[in-house]
């Protein structure tokens, strides 16, 4: 994307475009990854509600795939995972491992 | 008709404020500014105003609040001096960046420690480069009405930054002189109903302000910020050609007080302006060509129109009622130096600091001024470049 000039920018660097956070990616700053292990989930959508981004995709009211564009690495979901009989559907394994 | 009165500089310009009936103030006490605020508070307890007021903890949070309102779609007002200003330092950087018109007068005053309540520049200094514009006064009068065209420079949708309207704690704010105050209705007609700049509570067309800006566009809205600055010249003398139609008083970028045909000059800010031009007086009168430049927009400064009306002159003292301590020179002085620097010919240049912590600007400063500036013109000969006076050895 070919960046804008300082005659483009908009005054005071407010943002017109609702939503437009969608184009900033966010991805590369990970250190960590979170899996989902999908056979542990209870579908109870904490990972989605905590997650601070927009990282978790839910599809016809269900948790879905992770979006990694998104994903900082920040852990908050696989620690609010309660997971199903001690096993957590979300662990953090390091990057480029 | 305009009414005549006798009023302190803080009751002339809350009465300003009252004609202006702005929709939100955020405001905290602090000496010599008290009394403004108090009386603004007054307008709006006897609903003579409809400002919505918050009353906060600090002057960090009355800054805060003016941000949030002014982002929200308000015009909005607030007052403060001193350490009020000071505490004030991070938001006024967020207000001038995100490019909000929040109205501030400022009446100036000492910074500790050691602590003093007292006029000064010390202040307003502090906040010279916060990206505010920063007009100055001189009397009762001229805080009035640089209050009242404060609205129309800092609204102008050519501009949209918070403006500063300096005035001398104590000295002006706590003096009562003779003030003529325009129709309300005037001042409505002048200042005009506000116009809105991607508010926030426009909930049709959402908006986010006070986005992270990274490397890689950071420079490119300080630039524009600075392209904005030099727009504002031309705009602080359209407001002053528009405001001498209703009012008969006329307002530049600066007042030149006979200056044009003069050999030795003062540059000097706020009310010791006034003190000066009584004693150039009696200096012309024994035939000595003496003039004064009072600076009216000190931010953005214009250099190049205060350099072309100094650059004739023989010797020029520049009086400052701050120092910038390890700058060597007053802050007054290096932006003088600044405009005459690109003029192959230019005065001798001086630097008095003067009147810090509200000690008496006397007659006879002006006088052991004028007449060093009469013995540099005539030698070129200088015995110091900075000095302090008024201060005891």
């Amino acid at each position: 994307m070919k960046l804008k000039g300082w005659k483009e920018v908009t005054p005071g660097a407010v943002i017109l475009e609702a939503g437009s956070a969608a184009h900033f990616k966010t991805g590369s700053w990970r250190a960590f990854r979170p899996i989902w292990k999908e056979e542990y989930c209870i579908q109870c959508l904490f990972c989605w509600l905590y997650c601070p981004d927009m990282a978790i995709k839910v599809r016809d009211g269900k948790r879905a795939e992770f979006d990694y564009d998104y994903c900082k690495g920040c852990g908050v979901c696989a620690f609010e995972c309660p997971g199903k009989k001690g096993n957590k559907a979300i662990v953090m394994e390091e990057e480029g491992k | 008709m305009a009414k005549i009165v006798a009023a302190t500089g803080n009751e002339a310009v809350a009465n300003a404020l009252r004609q202006v009936d702005p929709d939100v103030c955020a405001a905290y006490p602090i000496t010599p500014q008290t009394e403004l605020m108090q009386r603004f508070s007054s307008f709006v307890s006897d609903g003579i105003v409809k400002t919505e007021l918050i009353l906060v903890e600090s002057e960090h949070s009355a800054m805060s609040a003016c941000v949030g309102a002014a982002a929200g779609g308000g015009r909005v007002v607030t007052a403060t001096s001193s350490q009020g200003l000071a505490l004030m330092w991070e938001i006024l950087f967020i207000a001038s960046g995100l490019r909000l018109p929040v109205i501030m007068p400022v009446v100036n005053r000492a910074l500790s420690a050691p602590i003093n309540i007292h006029g000064d520049h010390s202040d307003a200094m502090g906040a010279r480069d916060s990206g505010w514009i920063q007009l100055w006064s001189e009397n009762a009068q001229e805080a009035y009405d640089n209050t009242i065209q404060a609205f129309r420079i800092a609204e102008h949708l050519n501009v949209r930054l918070p403006v500063m309207i300096c005035l001398d704690g104590f000295i002006i704010s706590h003096s009562i002189e003779r003030v003529e105050y325009l129709e309300d209705s005037d001042v409505q007609n002048f200042v005009g109903d506000y116009r809105r700049v991607n508010p926030l509570l426009d909930i049709e067309h959402p908006v986010s302000y006070g986005p992270l800006i990274l490397p890689d566009y950071y420079m490119e809205f300080r630039k524009a910020h600075d392209d904005v600055m030099a727009g504002v010249d031309e705009v602080v003398l359209k407001t002053g050609d528009e405001f001498e139609k209703i009012s008969g008083r006329r307002y530049g970028l600066f007042e030149k007080y006979r200056i044009d045909d003069a050999e030795i000059g003062m540059v000097i800010l706020g009310s010791a302006a006034g003190t000066s031009k009584d004693v150039i007086d009696g200096f012309r009168d024994m035939g000595i060509k003496a003039g004064l430049l009072k600076p009216r927009l000190f931010r953005p400064f214009p250099y190049e129109e205060v350099g072309s009306a100094l650059n004739h002159l023989k010797a020029v003292c520049v009086l400052d009622r701050a120092d910038a301590f390890g700058g060597s020179y007053g802050q007054l002085f290096l932006d003088i130096s600044t405009s005459l620097y690109p003029f192959e010919k230019k005065p001798i240049l001086i630097n008095k600091i003067y009147g810090l912590g509200g000690r008496d600007y006397l007659p006879e400063h002006a006088e052991f001024v004028l007449k060093e500036l009469a013995g540099i013109a005539e030698t070129s000969k200088v015995r110091t470049f900075k000095e302090y006076i008024g201060v005891r050895e």
